[in-house]
């Protein structure tokens, strides 16, 4: 398993696209921190980055590198190792180049200058949302053979995560705005990924518009220890369950 | 020490010319303060030594100077008002006055002063009682130098620090108070000045006005108070040099203004704020060189207010600089820095070219929904927001600042 592993990282290594994407993360991050008279300016445009590049580049290349890798996945099934060993070298071998491109791209500028906690929460945030794109990818690649309709998808689903969920959110906000709704809308938030990202970073971004009575109770459900393992409980979960979905697809997909 | 020892003995040297000094304490004739206070005459002085006194209520009705060497403690029993002042030309310096009674309907205080003039209370500790410093219908009095501790927990359970009725040119100097329902509250109190206080940790207001016209606060520190200064029903208020820092929470203001009108706002800090400044009714204010920083609202304006004049502020790394609820705009904002401003100055006079609109439109979502703040920072509404920044339709396109400045002024 771990030289399949260590194969499905040489190839990406040696594809090129990885390497230029954390080297545009690291061109990006350094000239926001740089360019901006406060850490607080750079730091806004990294969770930019890691609520829109990082999916949308995580997801298009996972799904596009599974089609690909296609004949090598047949080619392995043809050898005597379980289907399971395959698809979890596979999604381990991009799960670990996708972070380390985040950690060495966004990662490292931000720990120089940022704030420590700061930016432990931010790059473990960042990393978990490339997992999570990672392990949609899976999932939708492994849902369809055609190559376009599995991209498609792909697109589809950072596209609804990244932009329409928001909208949607706002558009429920205003409908039911006569009903307290408050916590309700904790709830909805745990059922997108980047939302939740966006929202563990907010509480420590902007403390003292959450201290406000709608912020508060957010504050209370996500400012605390308990509520902050529950909302990277519900991120890893993320990870989890596409990625499981997908696997229990291949294990009984005819190649 | 040795200068405090010779201020006495010069106070002695001079009042013995032409009255006469009393001594309380063990040595002395006697070892109690009513009686001393009994045997004084206007214009004599009594000096307590340090020790416990529990004398019920004492009562100083002749002017007199009451002073404290050694920091004697008037124990109030939690029945009694400590020190109650019936004369003119009083001073009471040096106390430790604590545990008085708690009554709703008369309102004991540690110190209180009834119907007086020219009095003045200097660097007492009063800790614990139901009212600090209780000021009634006085004129030309001084309180500096007193530290407030008291331990509230609730607003109908614990009185003000600083509690001042009807009464007119005072003077509230470098006290320190805490744990208090207000720190300091004025009510119909006309021609005063607050200076150099530090008001922490109240449960309501570190300093709270209510129908007290003509009057100046400097320099003092309102922090982590339920808000920070509350002037309600006001005019001719100066508000000038404070700091407001951390008063956090859903009511939580670093500065309530509400039915206010003619005021000055100069060079105040405003620091961790869930709001920095709201106004509500708020007429002919203008708010000159202020700092507002890393507050949740820079400044929450209803459009019930006209002829505001916001200048020369610095708004730094607030969550919203400006929030509005109508969209009827009778203020005006011109000349501040922002650091959300994105223009340019081509003729470098330090002077943005383009007008820049200080009211984002999610501000303005926010405060017809607030539950929407959990959209903040997302894609969408920084979409909308650029979108109506370039385009404003549902924000006022009246709400500007046409003349923002470049760089932070030096604040």
């Amino acid at each position: 398993m771990i030289r399949i592993i260590k194969f499905v990282i040489l190839d990406i290594i040696k594809n090129r696209i990885v390497l230029a994407y954390t080297l545009l993360l690291a061109i990006f991050a350094w000239s926001a921190f740089s360019l901006e008279d406060t850490s607080a300016k750079g730091v806004l445009s990294l969770l930019n980055i890691i609520l829109l590049t990082v999916p949308l580049v995580s997801v298009l290349f996972t799904t596009i590198y599974i089609y690909n890798s296609a004949e090598f996945v047949e080619l392995l099934t043809s050898q005597p190792i379980k289907r399971t060993k395959i698809w979890i070298s596979l999604f381990a071998g991009l799960a670990c180049s996708m972070s380390m491109a985040f950690l060495l791209g966004a990662g490292i500028p931000l720990f120089v200058y940022a704030e420590t906690t700061l930016s432990i929460i931010m790059v473990s945030i960042g990393i978990l949302v490339s997992l999570v794109f990672v392990s949609l990818a899976f999932f939708s690649a492994s849902i369809t053979r055609d190559k376009a309709k599995g991209i498609g998808v792909s697109i589809m689903l950072w596209l609804y995560f990244a932009l329409l969920f928001d909208a949607l959110v706002l558009f429920l906000l205003f409908q039911l705005s006569d009903y307290p709704i408050e916590k309700m809308m904790v709830g909805i938030t745990a059922s997108s990924p980047i939302d939740l990202a966006r929202i563990l970073i907010l509480l420590h971004l902007d403390v003292s518009a959450m201290m406000g009575y709608t912020g508060a109770i957010f504050k209370k459900f996500f400012g605390t220890t308990t509520g902050m393992s529950i909302a990277f409980l519900l991120l890893t979960l993320w990870i989890a369950i596409p990625y499981l979905i997908s696997l229990r697809i291949f294990r009984k997909k005819d190649l | 020490m040795r200068i405090f020892l010779s201020y006495i003995l010069l106070i002695c040297f001079v009042q013995s010319t032409y009255s006469k000094t009393i001594w309380v304490g063990k040595n002395h004739k006697f070892s109690s303060i009513t009686p001393a206070i009994k045997a004084a005459e206007n214009g004599d002085t009594v000096i307590v030594e340090s020790g416990f006194y529990k004398e019920g209520n004492i009562v100083i009705d002749k002017s007199i100077t009451f002073l404290g060497v050694g920091m004697p403690i008037i124990d109030g029993d939690r029945k009694f008002e400590v020190i109650t002042i019936r004369a003119s030309y009083v001073t009471v310096k040096g106390f430790q006055v604590q545990h008085s009674g708690y009554a709703t309907l008369d309102d004991p205080g540690g110190i209180k002063v009834y119907n007086s003039k020219h009095v003045q209370i200097l660097d007492n500790y009063l800790y614990d009682n139901f009212f600090g410093i209780y000021i009634q219908q006085g004129k030309h009095c001084l309180i500096k130098n007193n530290r407030i501790i008291a331990f509230g927990k609730a607003e109908q359970e614990i009185g003000n620090g600083i509690h001042c009725w009807k009464s007119d040119s005072l003077l509230v100097i470098g006290n320190h108070i805490t744990g208090n329902r207000d720190g300091i509250y004025f009510e119909f109190v006309t021609n005063s000045v607050i200076w150099r206080n530090v008001s922490v940790n109240n449960i309501r207001y570190g300093l709270h006005f209510m129908f007290s016209h003509n009057d100046a606060y400097f320099t003092n520190i309102f922090k982590n108070n339920g808000a920070g200064v509350a002037v309600m029903y006001t005019k001719n208020v100066t508000m000038m040099n404070n700091t407001f820092i951390e008063n956090w929470g859903d009511a939580a203001y670093g500065l309530l203004l509400k039915e206010i009108s003619d005021s000055y706002i100069y060079n105040n800090r405003f620091v961790n704020n869930t709001s920095a400044i709201f106004l509500d009714g708020a007429s002919r204010i203008r708010v000159e060189k202020n700092l507002f920083k890393s507050n949740g609202w820079g400044m929450k304006i209803q459009a019930n207010g006209m002829d505001n004049v916001v200048t020369q502020n610095n708004f730094i790394r607030n969550t919203f600089d400006i929030s509005t609820n109508g969209t009827l705009v009778l203020s005006t904002f011109d000349g501040n820095y922002w650091d959300r401003y994105e223009g340019y100055d081509l003729d470098k006079d330090r002077i943005g070219d383009v007008p820049y609109r200080p009211l984002s439109l999610f501000s303005v979502i926010v405060e017809i929904n607030p539950p929407a703040m959990l959209l903040y920072r997302s894609f969408m509404v920084t979409l909308l927001d650029k979108s109506e920044r370039i385009l404003p339709s549902l924000t006022p396109d009246n709400f500007i600042d046409n003349t923002p400045l470049m760089r932070p002024l030096p604040l």
